[in-house]
C-alpha cells in the first residue's frame, strides 16, 4: 500500500473520509475496488473494535420449527443463535487449536484417559448465576443420558465417568482419546445453569448476548450481556439481529440493498458476480466439509472393490469443482480429510480422472452390465443433482452403465441417505480426524453411512486416539487415509468453501475453517463501522 | 322460510363438512409422507437412540386415529395444541402468522379490486381500441411471469437499484404502519400484478357478456352514453361473476402467497406451514389447513350469497 493511499484510508478510519470517496480515490490511483476495500477493512482492523451499533445477519437454515435448546440445533440459524447467548467448554479456534471459553484450561493424564477442565471463575451466566463446575457436568449429563435426544449423543458415548472437584470437571474414557478437548468444542454442548435440565429452551448461558425477541423462522433479536467476562474480545455491538432468509436471492439482495451486514451460504453460481458490487466482499473459506457418493460396500454391486475402483476414477473431480461448485472448492481423494486437518499427510498421491483405468477395473469386476443405480436429490448438496449428471457422462465414457434416479428432497435423509446403497450426500466434516472417523467409519458408527466396517482400521483409529505423540498419529491417519481411499465406499469428488458475504462497512471479519460465517461466531466476534 | 335462507343455511352446513373432510385428507397426506417428526428434527444425525427417544415423547407410538381424534377433540374446545417440533403454543405463533397473511393480502386487494375493475370497465369503454388492448397487453404479460420472477425483477430495480423500498419484508409489532407499509410495499406490488389480470379480464369478459343484450340495445337506442351504460345497467347485472372471481383472488392472496412469503422472507402463513409439512409436524399442519379451508370456503360462500342477494329471482319469490 502507498503512503498516499494509507493516508486516506487513515481518513476513512477516523470519518474524515467516505468509503465512496475512498474508493473513487483509489481508483484514480490504479486500484480496483477490490483491493481498495481490502485495504479498508484492514486500516480498520488496525483501529480496533468498534463498540456500538446493530448488526444485522441475514442467514439461510431457519425454520419456524426451530427451538433454543442446544441439543437439538441442526442447521445454521438455530447454532447461530446458540453461539450468541451460551458457550462450550472451548471452541476450535481459526488455526486448529484450542479457544478457552467456559474451562481455562485442561489437562490429561498420560494415557489421555482422564481430562481435567479448569472452570473459568468468576463468570455469570446471563441470569446472573454463577458458573460452576456442577453446571458443566449437569450439561454433559443432559447430553449423555439414556434418554438423550442430544445431536451431540454419539460424540460423548466414550465416556464412562464423570466428576467435579473444586473448580475443576474430570471426565474419565473408556479408552484413551488425545482429541477429548474438541470433542467438547461440539455446539450442542453449550453449558446451561443446572444443565438446562428444567428449562432446556430458555436461551441462559455465559454468551456475549442475551436473547430478547425469539420468533423462529423470521428473526431473533439480542442485545449485549453487560456481565459478559471477555468483553474485551467479543460481543462488540449492543444489538445483533438474525434474520431468517432461506431463499437466496433474498439473501443476496438483502445484502446488496443494506439491509443486513452479513450472509451465509452464497450460491456459487452467484458469488463472481456479487462480489463486482462496490458495497461488499465475498469470503471464500475452504473447511472440511465435503460432497459425495457413498457407496454400500457390503451390499451388491458395490461389495466388489474392482467396481468401486472403477467408478473412483470415472468421476472427473476438477470438473465438478469447476462446474458445481465454480472453483469455490477443491477436489478430494475418496477420504475425508484435507489439509484443513491437522495431521493431514500432503504426501499421499491424489488419484486423478482415468478413464482407461476405470474401464480396465470395470472389466476386471465381471459385473454384468445390469444399471448401477445412484440416488440423488437437490437436499443432498447444493447442485447435486447436477453432479450426478456429469458424473454419469464421464461413466458412460468409460462404459460404465450408471442411471440416475432422482428422489425428492423430502424425507431423503430417512428414505435413502443411509438406506439405499449407492447415493449423494455431504458431510460437514469435524474439527479432528479421530472424530471424523469415529462418527462415520468406526465398524459400530451410528453414521457409518459406506457399512465400513474392518477390524484392522478400527483398530489404527483406537491406536491413533491413544497415541499423544504426534508424528506416530500423524503416520496412523495417512494409513488409515490410503486404507479407505483404495478400498473404501465412499467417492469424495470435492470440499466445498464456505461462501459468505460481508458488507464493506463490517469490521473483525477473518477466515475459520470450522464451519461457515467464521464458525458461526461472526455474531459476537464481528462489529459495524460507523 | 325464505328460500334465499334456506340456501345459505345449506351452503353454511356444506362448509362445514367441507373443513371436516378437509381435515381428515391433510390428515391422512402428512400420514403418508415418507419419515417421521423425530426423523425430521434430528436430521441426518439423528442416532437410534436419540430417534426412539423422541418418539416416545412426542407419543409418535400411538396409532394415527387415536392421534387425530384426540386433536379434533381439542379443536373444538378452541385448543390448537402445541408444535411437536419446538413445543411452543400453535394458537399463539398461528395467530401473528394470520394477522401478518391478512395484512398483506389487505393491502394487496384494497389495491388490486378497485385497480382491476376500473381497468375491466375501461378495457369495455375501448374496446378493441388502443387502450383495451394496452390493459389486456400488460396484465396478461404479469401473470403469464412467475411470482418469484415478478419479485426479483422489482428487487433489483426498485429495492437495490433506486433503494427505494426494502427488499426484506419482514414486519413485527414495534414497527410503526409506516414501516410495515415501507416493508410490504414490494412484495403488495407483486401481489398486485398476479391478480390483476383475471379480475381485470372477468370484469370485462362479464360486462360485454351483458352488453349483447336486449335491454343494452334498447339503453343505446335511446340514445344513453356508454359510460352510463356501463354504469347503471351493465355492470349491477355483472356484480355476480366479478364477486365469485375477487373472491377466488383474495383466497389466493390469503392461502397461496408461499412463494411471495419465501422471496421477501414475509412471517406468514405459508412459510409456517411450509417447514412444519417438512418437519412432519401433523397438529401445526392441521391447524394451517383447517384455517386455509375455512378461508376458502368463507370467501366462496360470500360470492355463492352475494351472487344469490344480486339475483332478482330469488329476491323476489313468486
Amino acid at each position: 500500500m502507498n503512503d498516499q493511499l494509507k493516508h486516506l484510508s487513515d481518513r476513512v478510519t477516523k470519518g474524515l473520509m467516505t468509503r465512496r470517496e475512498f474508493v473513487g480515490r483509489a481508483a484514480a490511483l490504479g486500484v480496483t475496488a477490490a483491493v481498495a476495500n481490502s485495504m479498508l477493512s484492514s486500516a480498520a482492523k488496525a483501529a480496533g473494535p468498534v463498540k456500538g451499533g446493530m448488526l444485522k445477519i441475514g442467514s439461510s437454515g431457519g425454520e419456524s420449527t426451530n427451538t433454543q435448546d442446544p441439543a437439538l440445533a441442526a442447521s445454521e440459524v438455530p447454532v447461530t443463535t446458540l453461539r450468541m447467548w451460551g458457550e462450550p467448554l472451548v471452541n476450535t479456534a481459526p488455526d486448529g487449536s484450542l479457544d478457552f471459553r467456559a474451562a481455562e484450561s485442561v489437562e490429561a493424564s498420560a494415557d489421555a484417559k482422564t481430562w481435567t477442565f479448569k472452570i473459568r471463575q468468576g463468570v455469570e451466566f446471563n441470569n446472573g448465576k454463577t458458573l460452576t463446575a456442577e453446571d458443566v457436568m449437569a450439561t454433559m449429563q443432559r447430553h449423555t443420558n439414556e434418554d438423550s435426544q442430544s445431536g451431540a449423543l454419539g460424540i460423548v458415548q466414550g465416556i464412562s465417568n464423570m466428576k467435579t472437584d473444586g473448580d475443576n470437571f474430570i471426565v474419565e474414557l473408556e479408552t484413551g482419546n488425545a482429541d477429548l478437548p474438541y470433542l467438547m468444542s461440539d455446539y450442542h454442548l453449550m453449558i446451561q445453569p443446572g444443565g438446562g435440565v428444567d428449562d432446556p429452551t430458555a436461551a441462559i448461558g455465559t454468551g456475549a448476548y442475551i436473547l430478547e425477541v425469539d420468533e423462529p423462522g423470521i428473526r431473533h433479536g439480542f442485545k449485549r450481556n453487560p456481565n459478559y467476562w471477555d468483553a474485551a474480545n467479543t460481543g462488540h455491538a449492543d444489538e445483533v439481529e438474525v434474520l431468517v432468509l432461506n431463499d437466496s436471492t433474498a439473501r443476496t439482495a438483502a445484502l446488496q440493498s443494506g439491509q443486513v451486514h452479513l450472509i451465509n451460504r452464497i450460491d456459487p453460481k452467484v458469488a463472481g458476480l456479487l462480489d463486482r458490487a462496490p458495497n461488499l466482499g465475498v469470503k471464500s473459506v475452504s473447511g472440511r466439509g465435503h460432497y459425495v457418493f457413498i457407496m454400500h460396500v457390503d451390499t451388491a454391486p458395490f461389495d466388489n472393490n474392482e467396481l468401486r475402483l472403477a467408478l473412483k476414477y470415472a468421476i472427473n473431480r476438477q470438473e465438478m469443482v469447476d462446474k458445481i461448485l465454480r472453483g469455490y472448492g477443491s477436489i478430494g481423494n475418496d477420504m475425508p480429510i484435507n489439509k484443513a486437518y491437522p495431521l493431514f499427510d500432503d504426501t499421499i498421491e491424489q488419484r486423478e480422472h482415468d478413464l482407461a483405468k476405470a474401464a480396465e477395473h470395470y472389466k476386471k469386476s465381471g459385473h454384468d452390465g445390469s444399471p448401477i443405480i445412484l440416488r440423488t436429490a437437490d437436499g443432498a448438496f447444493p447442485g447435486a443433482v447436477d453432479a450426478a449428471a456429469l458424473f454419469q457422462q464421464s461413466a458412460q465414457a468409460a462404459g460404465i452403465p450408471l442411471e440416475i434416479k432422482r428422489e425428492p428432497n423430502d424425507g431423503y435423509w430417512s428414505e435413502v441417505w443411509n438406506v439405499q446403497p449407492f447415493c449423494a450426500s455431504y458431510w460437514g466434516g469435524r474439527p479432528v480426524q479421530d472424530q471424523m472417523y469415529s462418527t462415520a467409519y468406526l465398524s459400530t458408527a451410528d453414521w457409518n453411512d459406506t457399512r465400513w466396517k474392518r477390524d484392522d482400521f478400527d483398530a489404527k483409529l483406537l491406536a491413533a486416539r491413544a497415541e499423544l505423540d504426534e508424528a506416530k498419529r500423524k503416520a496412523i491417519y495417512s494409513e488409515m487415509g490410503v486404507s479407505l481411499r483404495d478400498n473404501g465406499g465412499l467417492i469424495l469428488p470435492m470440499f466445498n468453501d464456505f461462501v459468505d458475504g460481508v458488507a464493506n462497512n463490517v469490521g473483525g471479519w477473518i477466515e475459520d475453517p470450522n464451519d461457515q460465517m467464521m464458525n458461526n461466531l461472526a455474531s459476537i466476534k464481528c462489529w459495524v463501522n460507523a | 322460510m325464505h328460500p334465499i335462507l334456506i340456501l345459505v343455511a345449506q351452503r353454511l352446513a356444506l362448509g362445514f363438512l367441507l373443513l371436516l373432510a378437509a381435515s381428515i385428507l391433510i390428515f391422512a397426506g402428512t400420514s403418508i409422507l415418507p419419515g417421521d417428526v423425530a426423523q425430521q428434527i434430528l436430521g441426518q444425525s439423528a442416532t437410534p437412540e436419540a430417534l426412539e427417544n423422541l418418539r416416545r415423547e412426542l407419543g409418535l407410538n400411538e396409532p394415527a386415529v387415536s392421534r387425530y381424534f384426540s386433536w379434533l377433540g381439542g379443536i373444538l374446545q378452541g385448543d390448537l395444541g402445541t408444535a411437536l417440533t419446538n413445543g411452543r403454543d400453535i394458537a399463539e405463533s398461528l395467530g401473528s402468522r394470520l394477522a401478518n397473511t391478512l395484512f398483506l393480502a389487505f393491502w394487496a386487494a384494497v389495491i388490486a379490486v378497485p385497480l382491476a375493475i376500473f381497468l375491466g370497465l375501461l378495457a369495455v369503454r375501448y374496446k378493441d381500441r388502443w387502450p383495451d388492448k394496452l390493459i389486456s397487453g400488460v396484465t396478461l404479460t404479469t401473470i403469464s411471469i412467475p411470482e418469484f420472477m415478478i419479485g426479483y425483477i422489482l428487487i433489483y430495480w426498485v429495492s437495490i437499484k433506486w433503494g427505494m423500498f426494502s427488499s426484506v419484508a419482514i414486519i413485527n409489532d414495534s414497527m410503526s404502519l409506516g414501516q410495515k407499509l415501507n416493508a410490504i410495499a414490494i412484495p403488495v406490488m407483486v401481489l398486485t400484478l398476479v391478480v390483476l389480470a383475471h379480475m381485470m379480464r372477468m370484469t370485462r369478459a362479464a360486462i360485454l357478456n351483458v352488453m349483447q343484450s336486449a335491454y343494452i340495445e334498447t339503453a343505446e337506442l335511446k340514445g344513453l352514453g356508454m359510460l352510463k351504460i356501463i354504469r347503471k345497467h351493465a355492470f349491477p347485472n355483472a356484480i355476480a361473476p366479478i364477486v365469485n372471481v375477487v373472491m377466488i383472488n383474495l383466497a389466493y392472496l390469503v392461502v397461496g402467497v408461499v412463494v411471495v412469503e419465501v422471496v421477501f422472507a414475509y412471517p406468514g402463513m405459508g412459510q409456517y406451514l411450509v417447514d412444519h409439512v417438512a418437519k412432519r409436524d401433523v397438529p401445526v399442519v392441521q391447524a394451517c389447513g383447517l384455517i386455509f379451508a375455512a378461508v376458502y370456503i368463507g370467501l366462496n360462500l360470500i360470492a355463492d350469497i352475494v351472487s344469490i342477494l344480486a339475483n332478482p329471482r330469488l329476491r323476489h319469490p313468486k
